[in-house]
């Protein structure tokens, strides 16, 4: 009787993203500062 | 290890001001968004870029004040980054990227969609032999044609103008084109570039 299943199977790949990219978000969003003018948003970047 | 928190309880310490919220949110959907771009995409560098303009998005958004919760958060950024994956796709289309190779020619490089002299006299004789053949046709099928293939009109705007129904015009226009493949084979004419 056949086999009812692949003998190769493919295994979904998970992966996370670097440590460099997270840490630049987290820089990103301490340095983001947002104004609201009217009804308008300026963003600005502090050092 | 720390029981995870809901996403809207580190939304709203977020945007209360505390980074580290932000932190436990990244964390907690990194390997699930970047899992998903990957097999989009299926190189680990434009993971990275997409993920990365993802949550630029997402912290936008939140300091704007304009995300409203409701219990929605992962599917949320999965229809941002799916967004960003297809505007990848579109100018990778138009910005082809090519390899180093030996023998590289940078003419190879800079297409001109335009013909050359000779295509373009071939492709002139071909247009006025056209207009000679459409000019053959009943005239009410010649009207069709004309509105449509050199107005580029749509059916329903040449069924307005010629008072036609819409079947009708689209009837004209199928013996307009029989007709020309009959006078073409008839006469032996050859109308290729």
């Amino acid at each position: 009787m056949d086999k009812p299943y692949f003998e190769e199977q493919s295994y979904c790949t998970l992966i996370k993203t670097k440590l460099e990219t997270v840490r630049f978000l987290q820089d990103y969003s301490k340095s983001l500062q947002m104004m609201k003018i009217e009804n308008l948003h300026f963003e600005t970047h502090l050092n | 290890m720390e029981p995870q928190l809901e996403d809207s309880l580190l939304i709203k310490r977020y945007v209360s001001g505390d980074e580290k919220a932000l932190e436990a949110l990244i964390d907690k959907h990194n390997r699930r968004l970047s899992s998903f771009i990957y097999s989009k995409v299926r190189n680990q560098s434009i993971t990275e870029d997409i993920f990365q303009d993802t949550f630029i998005k997402v912290i936008k958004t939140l300091r704007k004040g304009a995300y409203n919760e409701e219990g929605k958060f992962l599917p949320w950024i999965m229809r941002i980054a799916h967004n960003l994956i297809i505007d990848h796709f579109r100018k990778s289309n138009r910005m082809p990227m090519f390899e180093g190779a030996d023998t590289f020619n940078l003419f190879a490089l800079m297409g001109d969609e335009k013909l050359d002299a000779e295509r373009q006299i071939i492709k002139d004789q071909i247009d006025s032999d056209l207009i000679v053949l459409v000019g053959e046709l009943p005239e009410e099928q010649k009207e069709v044609l004309v509105m449509r293939i050199y107005k580029n009109m749509s059916f329903k705007e040449i069924s307005e103008n010629t008072g036609v129904s819409i079947n009708t015009a689209l009837g004209r226009m199928r013996y307009a084109l029989i007709n020309l493949r009959k006078i073409i084979q008839e006469n032996d004419i050859v109308l290729t570039n």
